[in-house]
């Protein structure tokens, strides 16, 4: 497995560079992830990448684009939680751009 | 899952289908009930008329405060309670297999129908499709 250094810590992570241990994020990996995926993280960035965090910690999966959007629509607006402004966000798509910042696995139904 | 495809490739308009996953075994130890959940989550992408049912020892896999540590598996337990945000509501259990086995609806992580197995077979037969794990 490939490793990167960031902030003087090693990270673990797969072939397409998604973090291999959930359990190693800090928001130094997450800029480095971000900044590979050519995001520049902003405060709405966060709220979306922190929001996948809490999600994963409850259901254990990343959520399918579709109910993502929903879920962010019920937690932080409606003006938040539609395809244009997650898409703004992270271009080539939230769910496997937000999940990969937020160090989680690729989400399940990613076809 | 042929049918499901042949369905989006024409248009997908319209043809909405009945399909019931019908989960047979234990969570863990083999990867069944695991790849089985998968395939749900995945189905729900394709619009369908979905429904889990859980008979034998896969009423098991609901079962509440799961601890896998000692076992070194992922506790996916908690995933069947991500199945409303993905419009999956229809949750089976069979009557039987949870008297068999000394549970009610309280030991389980999530909220189910509880059917004999008169009303499993009628539910059954509704299906056009039945995926068995």
């Amino acid at each position: 497995m490939p490793m990167v250094e960031v902030a003087g810590k090693s990270f673990e992570v797969d072939e397409e560079g998604y973090l291999t241990n959930l359990n190693d994020w800090n928001q130094d990996i997450a800029v480095y992830l971000a900044q590979e995926e050519k995001v520049e993280m902003t405060e709405n960035h966060w709220d979306v990448v922190n929001f996948l965090r809490e999600y994963y910690d409850e259901y254990q999966i990343a959520p399918a684009v579709r109910v993502l959007t929903k879920a962010v629509a019920k937690k932080l607006g409606p003006e938040k939680g539609n395809n244009k402004y997650l898409y703004e966000l992270f271009p080539y798509g939230p769910a496997k751009q937000a999940c990969k910042i937020a160090g989680l696995p690729k989400p399940t139904g990613c076809i | 899952m042929s049918d499901m495809m042949d369905d989006m490739e024409e248009g997908g308009e319209g043809v909405v289908k009945k399909f019931m996953f019908v989960n047979r075994k234990a969570p863990h130890g083999t990867i069944y009930a695991l790849e089985g959940l998968e395939v749900v989550l995945i189905s729900a992408a394709f619009d369908q008329d979905v429904s889990m049912v859980f008979v034998d020892d896969g009423v098991y896999e609901l079962i509440k405060g799961v601890n896998t540590k000692g076992i070194e598996v992922k506790d996916f337990s908690k995933t069947y309670r991500a199945l409303e945000g993905y419009d999956i509501e229809k949750l089976y259990v069979e009557k039987a297999s949870m008297d068999a086995r000394g549970l009610t609806q309280d030991d389980l992580i999530v909220d189910v129908t509880v059917l004999d197995s008169a009303e499993m077979a009628n539910l059954m037969a509704e299906q056009d499709v039945v995926i068995s794990y």
